[in-house]
């Protein structure tokens, strides 16, 4: 039992996941859901793609950016345009397909833009690079004229069966989950991560680190696209002035509340990040609607706190879900220390070892190539 | 004669009016174990950055295997073959012990493993991964520390993370291996061993090694050749005994 559980470890977010997905779309195709459920449905889908795609720059390449929504902006605002032209020739799947790609592409494309100069800057400096690119993105959208691209108005974007559009967007979760996972717990996620502990002896080791940076950009903002194309089609107007620079924060606020290089932190984050800000629309209404942006806030200082503070660190210890399930799973105490030790240092905490670890009985001897050192 | 690895012409750097290394020979034979000494300050990590390409040098040149490498960026110089380690220790520290060395194995073209395969899971990908593992583990041993493969870096002792750094530098399958104080901050019991590794690696992996150091029993029991540099000049060079008893050499340490 045990055993299976090790081997299922690294695959059990894939796992939970589909299994939602499953029961959500019987459960909508039975009639079981409710509208407003399917919309928050769509929405989380939509941050947790958000969310995992930021995560792999800000986590894995350990840089900031601070333009998420800029991506996801182009994503939305070229795929809806793509949709509104293709829907009535194609009909409604393969418009939504060829959006989705042509999002994406175009999204990726200006992520490899602005990775390109973001190489040659670091820190707070390709902070403020893509920070400004958000707001170009958005105010060039919003000063589009009408036929275009809506202008403020916003795009009318078409409605797509709202029944299904969530399970579609869930897949989609599972495809990017996919593609980041499998980067990241490869030789190519150990050069990234390298490139994050010091970029320095990555590039003494011969890591090209232009490269991966321009990968991580692409990827990320390829998703980042999705995510707006989903957007689109989930909200029926895209509108500017959802893609300020508060969305982006919000996106990194996800991605850090999660930790730092943990792509479940992030989904778990993500999750409930966007369950809550809905549930406060829903719940602070009329006068009480200026509440909102309070309780928030005080939720999220709530959160930092009780995972930060060291006052907190005796009660953390004592009830948090890894010892409950450690009890339960009757494991071997002094294991969990150790585990906890590392724990406590590491803002990593996908041990892509564990994944990848193929445990070779046989030793051949180590022997240089010789082609390439020449004979002594 | 044994063929030259590295041959530098002349080389020196200047940050504005300091001349931090002027108008350096070294000729480094294959398969030598090769000292760089001197006093605090004397430019010696400055040319190992000249020549892993962290710094461009002013004036002169230097050639890897008759191939002119002056100028050329980090990562290429690494490629063509010169690895390094650095002086305060640069590991991966969120990274096991075994994915460190693995970082190093990344460009080696046995284990070539393009994006798409990855992402897609293609065979090759579990292919490369099990022998780049295989090959890391065999790395270790020479090392010494295939028991802590799977221990954080960060959570090793100070000598040992110097041998990662060792074992890091030489998975880039190296010609030249470039050792900045690898006994630095080691007991004389770590040191012992280090020395006995350092000649292992050369026999096993047949490589030249380059390092400096400070500790000069381990310099004249290990080196083969020494150059003695003072205020970015060249002070004397040939056996560590000779040089090391250089009029000249002895003033630069002593005074007087």
């Amino acid at each position: 039992m045990a055993g299976i559980y090790q081997k299922l470890k690294p695959y059990l977010n894939y796992v939970v996941i589909g299994v939602l997905t499953l029961v959500f779309a019987v459960l909508s195709l039975t009639g079981g859901l409710r509208s407003s459920d399917i919309y928050m449905l769509e929405k989380i889908a939509i941050s947790i793609m958000l969310a995992v795609s930021l995560s792999m720059v800000v986590g894995f390449l350990g840089e900031l950016s601070l333009g998420h929504a800029g991506f996801m902006c182009v994503g939305a605002y070229l795929g809806g345009k793509c949709s509104c032209i293709l829907e009535p020739t194609l009909g409604e799947i393969p418009a939504l397909i060829v959006s989705l790609l042509v999002g994406g592409a175009v999204a990726a494309l200006f992520g490899v833009i602005i990775g390109l100069p973001a190489l040659r800057l670091r820190g707070d400096y390709l902070a403020i690079v893509t920070l400004a690119f958000g707001e170009i993105v958005r105010s060039v959208f919003m000063n589009s004229s009408d036929e275009s691209f809506g202008g403020s108005l916003g795009l009318e974007t078409p409605r797509f069966d709202k029944y299904t559009l969530f399970i579609i967007a869930l897949v989609l979760v599972l495809a990017c989950l996919a593609v980041t996972q499998n980067l990241i717990r490869s030789k190519h996620g150990r050069a990234i991560t390298s490139i994050r502990d010091n970029e320095i002896a990555a590039r003494a080791t011969g890591i090209n680190v232009t490269k991966y940076k321009l990968i991580v950009f692409t990827v990320s903002s390829f998703f980042a696209g999705i995510a707006g194309v989903l957007y689109s089609y989930s909200n029926y107007t895209v509108q500017s002035t959802k893609f300020s620079y508060n969305y982006s924060i919000e996106i990194l606020v996800m991605v850090v509340l999660g930790g730092m290089g943990s792509i479940n932190g992030s989904i778990i984050a993500a999750t409930l990040i966007t369950f809550l800000d809905m549930k406060l629309q829903t719940i602070l209404t009329g006068n009480l609607a200026v509440l909102q942006d309070l309780f928030y806030a005080l939720i999220l200082i709530l959160i930092v706190i009780y995972n930060n503070a060291s006052a907190f660190k005796d009660f953390r210890e004592k009830y948090n879900l890894k010892a409950l399930w450690a009890k339960f799973k009757k494991h071997d105490p002094a294991h969990i220390k150790d585990d906890e030790a590392k724990w406590d240092r590491v803002p990593s905490k996908i041990k892509v070892d564990e994944v990848l670890s193929v445990d070779l009985q046989t030793t051949s001897p180590y022997t240089p190539d010789k082609g390439k050192k020449g004979d002594k | 004669m044994s063929e030259i690895v590295l041959k530098t012409e002349n080389l020196g750097i200047s940050f504005g009016g300091l001349k931090a290394v002027q108008e350096l020979n070294l000729n480094i034979k294959k398969g030598q174990l090769y000292g760089l000494v001197g006093p605090n300050g004397a430019g010696k990590t400055t040319v190992f950055n000249m020549i892993t390409g962290v710094y461009k040098p002013t004036t002169g040149k230097f050639w890897l295997d008759d191939e002119n490498l002056t100028g050329k960026g980090q990562e290429t110089i690494n490629h063509k073959g010169i690895a390094r380690t650095f002086q305060n220790i640069r590991l991966f520290n969120n990274m096991s012990v075994i994915r460190n060395v693995m970082v190093g194995l990344h460009n080696q073209s046995e284990f070539k493993c393009g994006v798409m395969a990855s992402i897609f899971r293609l065979p090759i990908h579990f292919k490369t991964e099990k022998a780049m593992r295989a090959r890391a583990k065999e790395i270790l041993r020479v090392v010494g520390l295939e028991e802590e493969r799977n221990n954080l870096s960060c959570n090793l002792p100070y000598g040992k993370q110097r041998k990662l750094e060792i074992a890091r530098a030489l998975a880039t399958s190296p010609k030249l291996l470039c050792l900045d104080e690898p006994a630095a901050g080691m007991n004389p019991h770590e040191t012992a061993e280090l020395m006995e590794i350092i000649r292992r690696i050369r026999d096993e992996f047949q490589v030249t090694i380059l390092l400096i150091e400070h500790d000069m029993k381990f310099v004249s029991g290990l080196c083969d050749e020494i150059t003695v540099l003072n205020f970015g000049t060249e002070l004397a060079q040939g056996k560590p005994e000779v040089a090391l008893n250089d009029p000249e050499v002895i003033k630069a340490y002593i005074g007087g």
